[in-house]
């Protein structure tokens, strides 16, 4: 993408045909789409085909049975995990664009997000309205006051502790932002417990449906084995594209978008060409930090418990994704998010299975899948997406 | 500072003079208004006033008064004993580590009279070991390096105890626990490990035996939380439930805390008719949670690390109904403890939690072992000395029962509970306070090999 210093008056906009504008909103996702078919097709087709070459090593449960009544359920599993590094990979993935660090604070803004919904739901619990509120709007209020929250957070995070260290060597700040996140961990711990909310937090929310049932397969005997998706699931895969899709048009159309991209492209010479680096730097912030927000709450309906230390391990999780994805490249923290998710999802779900046992998956599943993720970077150094070339972004 | 005390004490010992020299009752009450060191030095002086007027008198009424006597020269002992509880009193189980340290120090004000009348002043020192194994070890060291701790009232946690054990043993410290439940605690040849509790193969066992005959249980999904203490009892579970025919379909460690789909997608088709949890109740919650959202309808139980309300604050209607194992239940639960609950409670403004009943005996016992020793040692006791009078204990009554020791620390006999979740959507917390017992077992440990 090259950036047109002449056109800085904004004519291009106006000029260029709702087509190119839908191209250039809904083709990064049908990148994603893609990749989210293509991961599934393949991780199913290999797990099928263990099944068949294992099928004589069992002989107290049918291997390709077992495999096959599961994998719906382990594909809706894959997608919400990948939706999840997907969204909490932007924030990385943008700061790293425009500063060339890695906020290692943006797990913590996400845990800040889950907060700020399960405190939302409790303040209307504790009034007596959560059960009669209306779920969508709900759903709907949470995300928007953490998206506001978590976004306002990373921007006064940008401003305290990075923007002072902008010009330190680049470990500086690296350890700043280590420091921020323990700062951010235990701050919301202490502001948790002062306010009564516990260490273990429940969020509440008005009753969202229960799960929707697919189906059911007789697995022998009087036993059914049925599988559903959990509708917290749908809110969060659905609210996940939508947020995507305005993330698309606000890189890639709006003024703003471009901006971005010509700070992240060249600071110096996007400064001389009249753009206020340092607000372009904190809106980066910001829109990292309202995506990360967002989905601290949308995991947090779908986990319903969550704690001050839960932003960790997604967050490093996401740093991952950005970084197979191509670090820098919005569109590969998508796919390396998604790509992830469902490595992960099958590898904790079906290496149990496939073991007899031997291996509990989800005790390995880090292990297995991250593996896999080093084995993709050795042929693909730059990421999935990620351009072999000198230049940034 | 130290000035300042040896003044006050001078003070304190004129004025007894004069104030002997007067009305009697004076004497006594200026004593208990000072510092509690000032009460041996004041103790001791009518100690040889009265002999000197014996003599006077015939052979017989000396006599008489041998049984008292032993109390006087007994009463010459001098010097500080510090009994340490070692709980959580920081973080996410520090509701239950609080209850530990609250429980000790209603023990130390009112069951310490056997020390304190030998002329002992008794302090309680309390210890947080955050439920993490290093900050417990660096605490035994800090105890073991104080002379004058002669009893240990702690951990919570197993593998928290686990660890610091090998300093205890070092330093000879005797530990009493008051929840410890992991069998290695006593089986693990620390000749210095007391517990009042039951023990975790036993609780497996009970939830086993539970399961099977009185839910009619065939097939379970084991999962626990790879600590000593969870895969301990998930594993006694196990070995159990193979052993009677029931059919156990998997058995998975995880250590994630609120995400556990991975796990749960699995057990989803064997559709398990109980999932048995080996852990704490923090995990729990979201687990049992998102399990009945995924459709999974088997019933849940686990072993006491779920005992808290705030089980039912996280996990909500899942856990209506449900079956746990305790070796602790509720206070209410043991009648001698009816008092010790009322005081717990004016005290500290709380209910008294789980185990709290259970400190406030160990203190009890901690102390009547100090006491034996003082008394055979003829003066402060060595922990060697506290050691081996605790393997010895006369039968000790509690308030949550009579306790004696095995050879390898464990109770001869030790009670456990099978409780019902009370749940009551309006008001969850408080409804736990009122879960049922179901079952109530005593049993002797295993034979240890």
């Amino acid at each position: 993408m090259v950036v047109q210093a002449t056109t800085g008056s904004g004519h291009l906009v106006g000029q260029r045909s709702i087509k190119t504008i839908l191209l250039e909103i809904f083709g990064p996702l049908l990148q994603v789409l893609m990749f989210v078919l293509g991961s599934a097709t393949i991780l199913s087709l290999i797990v099928i085909l263990f099944a068949f070459v294992l099928r004589g090593s069992r002989t107290d449960i049918d291997l390709l049975q077992g495999t096959l009544i599961i994998l719906p359920q382990v594909i809706i599993d894959g997608m919400v995990r990948g939706f999840l590094f997907a969204t909490i990979a932007l924030g990385y993935t943008m700061v790293y664009g425009v500063l060339e660090f890695i906020n290692f604070a943006h797990g913590e803004i996400f845990m800040v997000g889950a907060f700020v919904g399960a405190g939302f739901g409790l303040s209307l619990a504790q009034q007596r309205m959560l059960a009669d509120f209306p779920p969508l709007l709900f759903v709907v209020l949470a995300i928007l006051l953490g998206m506001i929250v978590s976004g306002v957070l990373a921007m006064l995070t940008e401003r305290i502790a990075y923007r002072p260290l902008r010009n330190a060597p680049r470990l500086v700040p690296l350890i700043s932002a280590i420091g921020m996140s323990l700062f951010l961990q235990d701050l919301v711990r202490m502001i948790a417990l002062a306010t009564g909310m516990g260490f273990n937090v429940r969020f509440q929310t008005p009753p969202l449906g229960g799960s929707l049932p697919l189906g059911q397969i007789p697995i022998g005997g009087d036993r059914f084995a049925s599988f559903s998706i959990d509708s917290r699931a749908l809110i969060f895969i659905v609210a996940a594209i939508i947020m995507l899709i305005g993330l698309n048009y606000l890189i890639n159309v709006t003024r703003l978008g471009k901006a971005i991209r010509a700070v992240a492209q060249d600071r110096a010479t996007a400064s001389l060409m009249g753009i206020n680096v340092n607000r372009i730097i904190a809106l980066t912030f910001l829109i990292g930090g309202a995506l990360g927000g967002a989905a601290g709450v949308l995991f947090g309906i779908r986990v319903g418990t969550i704690n001050p230390y839960v932003g960790f391990l997604p967050g490093l999780k996401a740093f991952t994704a950005a970084v197979l994805g191509g670090i820098g490249n919005i569109t590969g923290a998508m796919v390396g998010g998604i790509v992830l998710g469902f490595l992960e999802a099958f590898v904790a779900s079906y290496l149990s299975l496939f073991t007899r046992g031997q291996f509990a998956g989800a005790n390995y599943a880090d292990i297995a899948a991250f593996s896999i993720l080093i084995l993709i970077l050795i042929f693909r150094p730059s990421g999935l997406l990620g351009e072999a070339t000198t230049q940034k972004v | 500072m130290k000035r300042l005390v040896s003044l006050l004490t001078l003070l304190v010992m004129m004025l007894g003079f004069i104030a002997a020299c007067g009305q009697q009752p004076v004497a006594q009450e200026p004593t208990p208004t000072v510092v509690e060191l000032t009460e041996e030095p004041a103790t001791e002086e009518p100690a040889p006033a009265t002999p000197t007027e014996e003599p006077q008198e015939t052979e017989e009424p000396q006599e008489t008064e041998e049984p008292e006597d032993v109390t006087p020269p007994t009463g010459d002992f001098e010097g500080l004993i510090k009994i340490a509880t070692q709980s959580p009193l920081s973080g996410p189980q520090a509701a239950i580590g609080l209850g530990i340290r609250n429980g000790a120090e209603l023990g130390v004000e009112q069951l310490t009279e056997p020390l304190t009348s030998l002329g002992f002043t008794v302090e309680l020192a309390p210890f947080d070991d955050q439920a993490q194994a290093e900050v417990g070890t660096a605490n035994a060291n800090n105890i073991a390096s104080d002379p004058d701790i002669l009893c240990v009232n702690g951990h919570l946690n197993s593998g928290v105890a686990l660890a610091a054990l090998p300093t205890y043993r070092n330093a000879s410290v005797p530990m009493v626990s008051p929840a410890n439940t992991n069998p290695n605690i006593t089986e693990g040849g620390y000749e210095v490990a007391f517990r009042i509790v039951g023990r975790d193969d036993v609780q497996g066992a009970v939830a086993e035996q539970f399961a099977r005959e009185e839910l009619g249980i065939q097939s379970v999904f084991i999962i626990h939380d790879q600590t000593d203490y969870g895969q301990g009892v998930a594993e006694f579970f196990r070995q159990n439930a193979e052993a009677n025919g029931i059919t156990v379909l998997g058995f998975e460690g995880t250590q994630e805390q609120s995400q556990f789909d991975s796990i749960l997608t699995p057990i989803l088709p064997q559709n398990p008719d109980l999932i048995f949890f080996g852990g704490i109740y923090s995990q729990a919650g979201p687990l049992f949670d998102q399990a009945r959202r995924a459709g999974i309808t088997a019933q849940f139980m686990g072993p006491d690390g779920l005992d808290n309300a705030e089980l039912v604050t996280l996990a909500g209607e899942a856990v209506a109904d449900m079956y746990y194992t305790s070796v602790a239940a509720p206070v209410s639960q043991f009648p001698a403890a009816a008092q010790f609950a009322q005081d717990y409670q004016s005290r500290f403004n709380t209910p008294a939690p789980p185990f709290s009943a259970q400190a406030y005996d160990v203190v009890g016992i901690c102390v009547q072992a100090i006491a034996q020793a003082a008394v055979d040692a003829g003066g402060k006791p060595t922990r060697e000395q506290v050691v081996e009078a605790l393997r010895n204990l006369d039968p000790y009554e509690g308030i949550t029962g009579t306790y004696e020791f095995n050879d390898i620390g464990d109770p001869t006999e030790a009670t456990y509970f099978v409780l019902q979740v009370n749940y009551d959507p309006d008001n969850p917390e408080e409804g736990w306070n009122e879960n049922a017992v179901v079952k109530r077992l005593t049993i002797a440990p295993p034979e240890s090999e």
